[in-house]
């Protein structure tokens, strides 16, 4: 097990390595100009040129990556262009509201995809199974921003039962969460429903109800941990979705999670914010998919790690 | 030739200047609170950084600069400067302190203050966009390149008394310090905090700042000792930021908040006007900006005036303002309308495709050409430049839009074989003080027609760059009618050669809560852009 999670972190720094490269790679290949876009419209062209030299932009690629490594390693994401302030504390003062808004989507999505999930696979065929389906579908196939702004608009504007967007109180997190937890939920309806209606037609769970359990002892103590598992080993994965997913929830909704930051960074070729969203972003989706497959065994003793 | 403004000669020029508010200054009663939404986060405070749209005007409340605007207005008056003189050759210029004048950290702000906030804009270690706009101050140079400490212009009389020597005469020099770049700093705090100055900003302004949550909200506190009796009006400002423009807009109509800072989206802009509970708060104000499409007068067939003119009469600006909801005027020149020197009975080029197709046979291209235009890829820019495409094809010339990032479309213009023509929405020229000289030397003088610079017509005309050297050492406050005549003959002069079409004048619109009061003009500020924080005040304490 220690050997085994040992030989994973190596690669997950190798792979973070490799995303720094290409991000890097990305962003020195965008033809706009930083230097510029600190300058302004006013500056000449020395102050661009000594601008361009204290940031070190006028030094070949190579050496810009390697100087941006050689400070990372010592724990330095370098400072923003434009904000002028070190990226890890913009960082750190917006990942708690990421992290709050994504724990909020996982229970939502939890909640929402294995409810509907169970209700469809034990009415298979009926009505209420078609419409939840329908749902699912809806919720797989449309945009986030068009669920935000509706939500937004029916529960907030219309209705005033939550705010309309910004941040603090429980009840700030709940159209965000939903709108961020309704793809996840989609999918994990149809998961659900699909691993369920094979567990419950397994010898077991017929010998279960045979030996006179309740309907509902057998769906919860034996069929569920079963038909849950392929959900876990999901989870893991859902945090990579949510990390595209809140650039666009976190705008619509004005929430103050890194999402944003790095969407305003996009646009002004702030390359420090970028890379450091973008690098805390892969740690997040690597370490998501390391703790399902850590998981896992635990839930399912048949899977050993290796 | 000696000018003297006392405070006292201000003074009268407010209280004449009445039209402003309904009721006198002392009948405002200070307090209560506002709440201000941004859609992007408040990058710095520091006033030799900041250059966005949202700390602009914060950066104005909480720091204060020798010289300022009337508030609503593109007026100049003195701010901490109580008087100044300017010598006969305009190159002299004299500031007197006001008493009084103190930082938020309770230290009195003194001229040793002002030399080293400016200072400190030019050192190339500070990184200020606005370095450049101190070029006329002796010993710019070996200051700007770091060679030398400090600007041996400037110096301090005494306490109270600063002095700036210029190497040339220069008209605008009051405008420029009136610029944020030109606000004053204390030296301790800087010192203090070093690069992290813009997120604990301490200046002598009307507001102090009491807290920043970074990325969620800015809450400004008003300063007890302002200079400024009964300046500012409200006890406190919130700002809110990371709200797009449609949120804070359902907000307002909530009552959540009092002032969207990014102003009424244009997608919801015909349902606000209709709206009767909503539709008296809008507010209409001018910005100094034009949008223009540039023609590269160094690649073929734009060398050719016939083509640039042609093109000038192509567009059918009308259509291009329904497009984008009317939200702008038409424009003939490239001063907009509330610059001064602006040419009110120009008529400029009208919509005429029949004599365009004329001029371009006059040229040799009567079956036309391919070109291309470049846009910023935002709406409405695409659809703008669909609109001017399809006229362009009506007079022959085919022109293949390059929908780009705003930045790359930036660096295309800065490149002198790269872009035909430009649209310039969305990165316009919007005047950093309202002088008609801002709006010539970076953008259609030969100084911006350089690699990097704005300047996209690569228009260089050095007949004009003499005259416009010549308008801008006419000093004497008594020739500035003779100045803004020059300047406007040099505008005219550029569009007979027409390196530009300007197409439209943007209009802003925005929208205020019933609660806020105030002259209308001070939530459409010329200057203090957005808005004018100071002087706005709250109904419900009145």
């Amino acid at each position: 097990m220690a050997a085994y999670i040992i030989r994973r972190l190596i690669q997950t720094a190798l792979i973070l390595l490799g995303i720094s490269f290409v991000t890097f790679i990305l962003l020195y290949l965008v033809p706009a100009d930083p230097a510029r876009q600190i300058a302004g419209r006013s500056a000449t062209a020395e102050t661009v040129e000594n601008i361009r030299e204290q940031l070190g932009l006028n030094l070949p690629f190579y050496e810009q990556y390697l100087r941006y490594l050689a400070s990372l390693l010592q724990g330095d994401f370098g400072r923003s262009y434009l904000q002028k302030t070190e990226v890890s504390t913009l960082i750190a003062a917006r990942l708690p509201a990421s992290l709050l808004l994504m724990a909020g989507a996982i229970a939502c999505e939890l909640a929402f995809g294995l409810a509907m999930g169970i209700v469809a696979a034990l009415r298979r065929g009926s009505h209420t199974d078609n419409a939840l389906m329908i749902t699912s579908f809806i919720g797989v196939s449309a945009p986030q921003f068009v669920i935000g702004i509706l939500l937004l608009y029916v529960f907030a504007v219309k209705l005033g039962w939550f705010p309309i967007g910004g941040y603090g109180t429980f009840v700030h997190l709940v159209l965000p969460s939903v709108t961020l937890g309704f793809l996840g939920a989609g999918w994990y309806s149809r998961m659900m429903r699909s691993s369920l209606i094979d567990v419950l037609r397994q010898d077991y769970v017929r010998t279960a109800r045979a030996t006179g359990l309740s309907r509902a002892k057998v769906l919860f103590r034996h069929a569920m941990p079963n038909a849950i598992l392929p959900i876990v080993a999901m989870i893991g994965i859902d945090i990579g979705l949510f990390m595209s997913g809140i650039v666009v929830v976190e705008s619509v909704f004005g929430w103050p999670g890194i999402g944003q930051l790095a969407w305003q960074a996009i646009q002004r070729v702030d390359i420090p914010i970028i890379m450091g969203v973008t690098l805390v972003s892969a740690c997040a989706i690597v370490l998501g998919n390391l703790l399902a497959d850590l998981v896992t065994p635990l839930i399912d003793p048949r899977i050993k790690l290796r | 030739m000696r000018n003297l403004l006392l405070a006292g000669v201000a003074a009268a020029a407010l209280t004449v200047f009445s039209g402003l508010s309904p009721s006198s200054a002392e009948e405002i009663k200070q307090g209560g609170s506002m709440t201000v939404t941004y859609k992007d986060d408040v990058s710095t405070l520091d006033p030799a950084i900041g250059y966005d749209w949202q700390n602009w005007s914060m950066i104005k409340s909480l720091f204060d600069g020798l010289m300022d605007y009337q508030p609503g207005t593109t007026e100049l008056r003195p701010e901490i400067a109580e008087s100044y003189e300017i010598s006969e050759d305009g190159t002299v210029f004299t500031f007197k302190l006001r008493d009084g004048v103190k930082f938020h950290n309770g230290r009195a702000l003194t001229a040793e203050d002002v030399k080293y906030s400016i200072e400190r804009t030019v050192n190339p270690e500070t990184q200020s966009p606005g370095a450049g706009f101190f070029g006329s101050i002796k010993g710019f140079e070996e200051a700007s390149s770091g060679d030398a400490d400090g600007l041996s212009g400037i110096t301090v009389v005494d306490p109270h008394t600063i002095r700036f020597e210029l190497s040339r005469p220069d008209a605008t020099f009051l405008h420029v310090l009136a610029l944020n770049f030109a606000h004053v700093v204390p030296k301790e705090e800087v010192e203090k905090y070093g690069a992290d100055f813009g997120k604990h900003p301490v200046g002598s302004g009307a507001f102090k700042l009491s807290e920043w949550t970074l990325g969620q909200r800015l809450v400004f506190e008003r300063f007890e000792d302002y200079w400024n009796a009964g300046v500012p009006k409200l006890d406190q400002i919130v700002f809110e930021v990371g709200q797009e423009p449609v949120v804070a807009l359902l907000r307002l109509q909530n009552g959540e908040v009092d002032v969207p800072g990014d102003g009424i989206p244009p997608a919801k802009f015909i349902e606000v006007k209709n709206d009767p509970e909503f539709k008296d708060l809008i507010i209409q104000g001018g910005q100094l900006h034009t949008g223009y499409v540039t023609m590269n007068v160094t690649i073929a067939p734009f060398d050719k005036v016939e083509v640039r003119q042609a093109v000038n009469m192509a567009i059918n600006k009308d259509r291009i303002l329904r497009i984008i909801n009317g939200r702008a005027v038409a424009a003939n020149q490239p001063l907009p309308p509330s610059m001064p020197g602006y040419a009110a009975d120009y008529k400029g080029y009208g919509h005429d495709p029949e004599a365009a197709r004329k001029l371009l046979a006059d040229a040799g291209l009567a079956d036309g050409f391919d070109t291309e235009l470049y846009v910023a890829n935002t709406d409405p820019q695409p659809r703008i430049a669909q609109a001017i495409q399809q006229d362009l094809k009506a007079i022959g010339i085919n022109a293949a839009i390059k929908s780009l990032a705003q930045a790359n479309v930036i660096a295309a213009g800065g490149e002198k074989d790269q872009a035909p023509m430009i649209w310039s929405g969305g990165m316009a020229w919007i005047a950093d003080f309202p002088d008609p000289s801002n709006f010539y030397g970076p953008i259609l003088g030969c100084a911006g027609a350089v690699p990097g610079g704005w300047n996209w017509a690569w228009y260089c005309n050095a007949d004009l760059d003499a005259k416009a050297a010549e308008a801008d050492s006419m000093v004497d406050p008594d020739k500035a009618g003779e100045r803004e005549a020059m300047w406007r003959d040099i505008y005219l002069k550029v569009m007979e050669d027409a390196p530009w079409a300007p197409v439209f004048n943007e209009e802003r619109f925005t929208i205020r809560s019933g609660r806020i009061g105030g002259d209308d003009r001070l939530f459409v500020d010329p200057v203090h852009i957005p808005v004018h924080y100071d002087e706005v005040y709250a109904k419900d304490v009145q």
